[in-house]
């Protein structure tokens, strides 16, 4: 058994920097890449693009990342696992290893893992009795049933555990949580049985370190992001995991960013809800048995992780189309900034009454004034410039159209000094809400493909 | 006296549907059990009024110094239904950080 295993970081989420796995493999030692391509509202965008082409429907950056970063995968023998899969994982492998043939990569191994997607079997399932009722508000399926876009279990590392032993080294999934990729390769190599509870929530306390990219090195850091060093060229975060659970915090010397125990505490507590109970898959982890400490420069232990069993149902991601937004937007000068775009509010909502449109919600904010911060944010006397957003929700797309034409002209009928209309209209986009569920396990099963590229 | 809270603690903030979540962490440790007394769900309800519509949650953390707050119904409808600038709540965590808290006078170095 190794002594222990660098698990990288190389994306947080599908858009993320690009050269940032690239400077992972390449600027030091590190055993295997775990890559982050998936957002509830990414499975919808794939599920389209699969609709229009059945070899479609994963992340296309990952497939010209492949072009760069596939031969020094194989030179340093770094085994990478991703979920840039979306819906359609087979696929995605296939084309790695269109290139992996190209380059002559003979025997590199190549895995699939999918049986995530159940948007086909939907309506099987709620007829033999899966609710998959909205964990937050308790709704029927029945009342989007007819509106769904896809529908997703989130699967946790069995599969990719099950890769590893079929010995693949390129590890593409479809939605497998954030989590479970970086705790995957820990179980593969130090052996840890499935009910080792207590590794394994150390195994998904390292994995929500690195599931957010630089988020845990230096990068949106409240409280010290003036002393990070090189931000143009941020280390992304490598986990280096020890046969005991015992994890380090580190990243790459020659590049820039910061470990420290705040940088890791802040990500610890992003997307966080009850500390005691993080659900995973394969685990439920405590948050608040986390133990830290410095021990190096850029150099945090993650210790004394405790770990529960997991429950009896998977997490399901639906998500499903639900009417339209439209955000228009124009800037006004000083003098009376704010008071020309308060005006500017009035003349819009009075022209919306005016032309009869109907919307389930209008909501104007003041950019540069009060937008983030809201009534928690003191006034401020007379500021220079103040962005007015205008922005409304409804089924109708007719009286979206003809909101989107109304902010422009107030350019020459409304309030003076103002300019920021270059764009034109506003764009009407289609809203692909969330619906949250869970699924019995027994009800889907993953499935891994393993080939040999040849 | 008064201080605001960004003088003894650091944050971040983030979604889940609907629900923005604000961790709130200690920037020494001494500075955990003022927090714990004197940030609670209640004055973060009062301190958001109207932004936050639902309830306030509070889970501790002493292990890391840190307070995880649930702020329901805060995102006008959540990530990508909302007409909110920030939809995500990214920036929710420095309002919190506006709040002004009570602390023993002789709370040395700011």
């Amino acid at each position: 058994m190794r002594e222990f295993i660098r698990i990288a970081s190389g994306q947080g989420y599908w858009g993320d920097r690009f050269d940032a796995p690239i400077d992972q493999v390449r600027e030091g030692p590190i055993d295997y890449l775990m890559m982050d391509y998936l957002a509830e509202v990414t499975m919808s965008i794939m599920q389209k693009q699969k609709s229009r082409d059945p070899n479609l429907g994963y992340a296309k950056d990952f497939i010209r990342l492949m072009e760069v970063l596939l031969p020094d995968l194989v030179e340093k023998n770094v085994k990478l696992i991703t979920n840039a899969g979306g819906v359609n994982p087979v696929a995605c492998m296939i084309a790695v290893r269109e290139i992996a043939e190209r380059k002559g990569y003979k025997g590199l191994r190549l895995a699939a893992v999918y049986g995530d997607d159940i948007l086909n079997y939907l309506d099987a399932l709620i007829a033999s009795g899966n609710e998959l009722r909205n964990m937050e508000t308790g709704e029927s399926i029945q009342t989007i049933r007819n509106r769904i876009r896809s529908a997703n279990v989130y699967f946790g590392a069995r599969p990719v555990v099950e890769a590893l032993e079929q010995g693949a080294q390129i590890i593409i999934t479809g939605r497998v949580t954030d989590t479970g990729l970086t705790l995957a390769p820990m179980i593969h190599e130090f052996g840890w049985k499935w009910d080792e509870w207590d590794k394994l929530a150390a195994g998904i306390i390292g994995g929500h370190i690195n599931e957010c990219g630089a988020q845990a090195s230096g990068g949106n850091f409240l409280a010290g992001w003036k002393e990070v060093p090189k931000m143009e060229r941020i280390g992304f975060p490598i986990v280096e995991a020890y046969p005991d659970g015992t994890l380090i915090i580190t990243k790459h010397e020659s590049l820039g960013g910061l470990v420290d125990e705040r940088t890791v505490k802040e990500q610890l507590v992003y997307e966080l809800g009850d500390p005691k109970e993080y659900i995973t898959p394969d685990v439920v982890a405590d948050f608040t048995s986390i133990r830290l400490k410095r021990v190096g420069e850029n150099r945090v232990k993650v210790f004394d992780v405790k770990g529960a069993p997991f429950t009896e149902f998977y997490k399901v991601s639906v998500s499903y189309f639900d009417g339209f937004t439209c955000i228009g937007q124009l800037t006004y000068a000083w003098p009376d900034a704010l008071e020309k775009a308060k005006k500017a509010d009035e003349i819009i909502r009075k022209r919306i009454e005016y032309l009869g449109l109907t919307f389930e919600e209008i909501h104007t904010e003041f950019l540069g004034y009060n937008a983030c911060h809201g009534t928690t944010a003191p006034p401020i006397p007379d500021p220079n410039e103040v962005v007015f957003l205008i922005g409304v929700r409804g089924n109708n797309k007719k009286d979206m159209e003809k909101f989107a034409n109304e902010i422009v002209p107030l350019v020459l009928t409304g309030p003076p000094t103002v300019t920021g209309f270059g764009g034109g209209r506003p764009r009407v986009r289609e809203v692909i809400a969330y619906w949250p569920a869970l699924l019995k396990k027994e009800e889907v099963a993953p499935k891994v493909l393993t080939i040999s590229v040849i | 006296m008064k201080v605001q809270l960004i003088k003894l603690a650091h944050a971040r903030s983030g979604d889940k549907g609907d629900t923005a979540n604000v961790g709130i962490i200690a920037l020494k440790p001494e500075y955990y059990e003022i927090l714990k007394k004197e940030v609670t769900p209640e004055r973060v309800k009062a301190h958001f009024g109207e932004m936050v519509k639902g309830a306030v949650q509070r889970f501790e953390m002493p292990n890391i110094g840190a307070l995880n707050f649930l702020l329901h119904n805060a995102l006008g409808g959540g990530g990508t239904t909302t007409l909110k600038h920030d939809a995500q709540g990214k920036t929710i965590s420095t309002a919190l950080l506006r709040m002004e808290i009570d602390v023993p006078d002789d709370l040395a170095n700011f």
